[in-house]
């Protein structure tokens, strides 16, 4: 397989999810008071994405600096409890690692256009992109464009012999609608360098979903979109795997109240007890099963019984990814991929090796919704596997609540003198990315300076370790988790502290002495029967 | 020469009997949970469990009722008075022929090792298990208190209790087979009558 073929492949995926699956109807049926297409404005012809823009800005007079307000825009945010500050702009992951150095790659993904190094305007609203998240198909933003659609018909990647159509943003343009999976799921089905590569319970087969595989999303069921649970105001999107709500102990939001609370929860439509109470409940006890489920909330989050496991629409997530192999050529000095049976690859030479999952039973650990994550200053202990992020909680924490987890394995490059995470240069065409000259030394160099990181020059890999929340593929309620799934010996929490199991816990020492005391009086009544049948006889002949 | 006498009133047969199914149940379910054996499943086994333990304890109103107004109490008064007696005959007596040395009567129906094992389940495993269980079905009203015992040791409590319902049962069962033919302490306990040489 030519691995430039590849990694086309992959990137028409990308480029093509929104048009695949465009959604014509939407921009007509949605119960807008405006047909866009009927506006003078709109009619075009554009240049480029700013002219649209522009002239969305002429009616939506706030809508740009709305956007310019929020994490969508500024990659960049202080987590107000831990003070860290986060955002893609300086985070690392295991997956792709940093943004930094590929911005011009990884930043199609960035709502806005021309961001491809530090001299992007933050401040310009003509580069917010507002057909990113508003279009209703047929528009899509290419990696290495800086965040712009291809303005002309193109072949891409370079030299890969495939092409992509030039977008007419005028089309697009006159069928805006509101956002919609399509819109949401082309960064966020496709973190990580690929679908559903990142999240695990975030991938293309949630454009269109079964009922199975998301009971809310599911098309022909309820049929919501990512916006009715991170319900949006002004342009604010609710919801976050940054600093994530852990526990919302309240009833259901009433609608149109006002509260601070996070509405993306499962409790703000569900209230706290959920599950049908039954006879009894409260006065008798845990007496029926409803009410001892509603029992778990204050321990358990939703998520962990009713997402059986994620990865569950047939696109597999990476569960592990092992940078130190990556620059490995074939005998002829050439790049390569591997695939496997099912054609998904598991080697390139740009990336490394991959392990990929479906189906996959989450991990569970108490989550309290702090999360801290190791940044490009921190030291780390190579000796370990580095925590890329950690989640805190245990069982006193009363915010914490025992979380379904994607516990993802990486493998990447590390400072062996200042022992910290480093910033390859990987996705630019140039003379130094990594995925262009298969040549780490020039890669860290180059990244660790656009990073602002100092770099001795003597890296080595080192294992390390990311933990992702498992909140959607929420599973019908028939499918999900029985109470043996956990309340058993070697169950789904196996490992979980600070709780008492039934069924999964028991003073072995009390079992021991309990059944053995029990042996020991069948035994007794045995031997004392047998004895009284033996002496049978003999006190029947006394009796004579 | 044999009589018979009437020992085992109605409620006393009902009460009894119930009782036996319910704590048979109870201990085929509750060991499912503690996880020592999978039959109905964990769910089924923790309802069933619930339903079971309300039974009971509607059961042991009326029993408790019952002994106060009939007076009946006054059976398990203990006494250490041959109970010498009653070791020797279970040890030896049993095998050699020698004569029961209890004779049952209607104001004394238990013998005295009776009085004492029915006393220790009356005063001792029925209240662990008692207040283990209810603590138990009711943990998420006093999980978050601050005094809250670990919900290990009351788990803990709980299963003591069993096993030591679980070994009473077999002795108690075993035991049933002692009178003068094997089945004669069993057919009173359905009956009400028991045939006394």
């Amino acid at each position: 397989m030519n691995p430039t073929r590849g990694l086309a492949g992959l990137l028409l995926v990308l480029a093509l999810a929104g048009q695949a699956i465009g959604a014509p109807a939407l921009a007509k049926t949605a119960g807008s008071t405006a047909d866009h297409g009927r506006f003078k404005e709109l009619q075009g012809p554009f240049a480029s994405g700013e002219e649209v823009t522009a002239a969305c800005l002429r009616c939506h007079t706030e809508a740009a600096r709305q956007v310019m307000a929020t994490r969508h825009w500024t990659w960049d945010y202080v987590n107000p409890v831990t003070g860290q500050r986060l955002g893609k702009k300086t985070m690392l992951n295991s997956f792709c690692i940093a943004d930094r150095s590929n911005e011009a790659f990884c930043n199609a993904c960035h709502v806005g256009y021309g961001w491809k190094d530090d001299s992007f305007d933050f401040t310009s609203e003509r580069n917010v992109d507002c057909l990113a998240c508003h279009n209703t198909g047929a528009y899509a933003k290419i990696p290495g464009l800086a965040g712009h659609p291809p303005y002309v018909r193109m072949e891409y990647p370079p030299k890969s012999g495939q092409f992509v159509e030039a977008v007419d943003l005028a089309a697009v343009a006159a069928r805006v609608g509101p956002s919609s999976r399509a819109t949401c799921g082309a960064c966020h089905f496709y973190g990580g360098g690929g679908d559903g590569v990142k999240h695990g319970d975030l991938d293309s087969s949630l454009v269109q979903p079964p009922r199975a595989l998301d009971v809310h999303m599911a098309a022909e069921g309820a049929n919501f979109t990512c916006a009715t649970c991170h319900q949006t105001e002004g342009h604010r999107v609710a919801g976050s795997r940054v600093a994530p709500t852990s526990a919302d102990p309240h009833g259901p939001l009433v609608r149109g109240a006002r509260s601070g609370r996070n509405p993306a929860t499962c409790q703000a439509c569900h209230g706290e007890r959920p599950h049908a109470e039954g006879p009894g409940a409260g006065l008798a006890g845990s007496i029926g099963s409803g009410s001892r489920r509603n029992d778990h909330a204050s321990t358990l989050a939703c998520q962990g019984c009713h997402i059986p496991a994620f990865a569950r629409g047939g696109v597999p997530t990476k569960m592990a990814w092992d940078w130190s192999t990556a620059g490995t050529l074939d005998s002829a000095g050439k790049p390569f991929v591997r695939r496997d049976a099912r054609g998904h690859v598991v080697f390139d030479s740009k990336k490394g090796d991959f392990v990929l999952g479906e189906n996959v039973v989450p991990d569970y650990i108490w989550f309290d919704g702090r999360v801290e994550y190791t940044l490009v200053a921190d030291r780390i202990d190579p000796a370990a596997i580095v925590p890329i992020n950690r989640f805190g909680g245990n069982r006193r924490d009363p915010a914490a609540r025992i979380w379904p987890v994607k516990r993802f394995r990486g493998k990447q490059p590390y400072d062996l003198e200042y022992l910290t995470l480093l910033v390859p240069h990987t996705a630019i065409p140039d003379d130094t990315a990594l995925w262009f000259n298969f040549d780490w030394d020039k890669a860290l160099k180059a990244g660790t300076a656009a990073a602002g990181q100092p770099f001795s020059g003597k890296y080595g890999f080192v294992a390390t370790e990311m933990l992702w929340p498992i909140t959607h593929m929420v599973a019908p309620k028939e499918d999900a988790l029985a109470c043996a799934a956990c309340h058993a010996r070697a169950g789904r929490l196996r490992n979980v502290a600070g709780v008492y199991l039934p069924g999964r816990d028991a003073a072995a020492w009390l079992d021991r002495a309990g059944f053995g005391l029990a042996a020991l009086a069948l035994l007794g009544v045995f031997g004392h029967g047998a004895l009284r049948l033996l002496t049978r006889g003999r006190r029947k002949e006394e009796k004579r | 020469m044999s009589e018979r006498i009437y020992i085992f009133k109605r409620f006393e047969r009902f009460w009894h009997w119930t009782q036996a199914l319910l704590i048979i149940a109870m201990l085929i379910t509750g060991f499912e949970i503690h996880g020592s054996w999978q039959l109905v499943g964990f769910e089924r086994a923790t309802s069933a469990h619930a339903v079971l333990a309300w039974a009971l304890i509607v059961l042991w109103l009326f029993a408790i009722f019952w002994h106060f107004t009939t007076g009946e109490w006054r059976q398990y008064l203990p006494t250490l008075k041959n109970v010498d007696a009653m070791f020797r005959y279970y040890v030896l007596g049993i095998f050699t022929g020698m004569p029961h040395p209890f004779r049952a009567t209607q104001l004394k129906k238990h013998n005295p090792l009776q009085r004492l094992a029915y006393l220790l389940v009356k005063l001792a495993i029925h209240p662990l298990l008692w207040l283990s269980g209810l603590a138990l079905l009711y943990y998420p009203l006093w999980r978050d208190a601050a005094a809250a015992p670990p919900l290990a040791t009351v788990a803990l409590l709980h299963t003591l209790g069993a096993f030591m319902m679980l070994v009473f049962l077999i002795a108690h069962v075993y035991l049933a087979t002692t009178g003068h033919t094997p089945l004669a302490h069993i057919k009173a306990m359905l009956t009400g009558w028991e045939e006394v040489e």
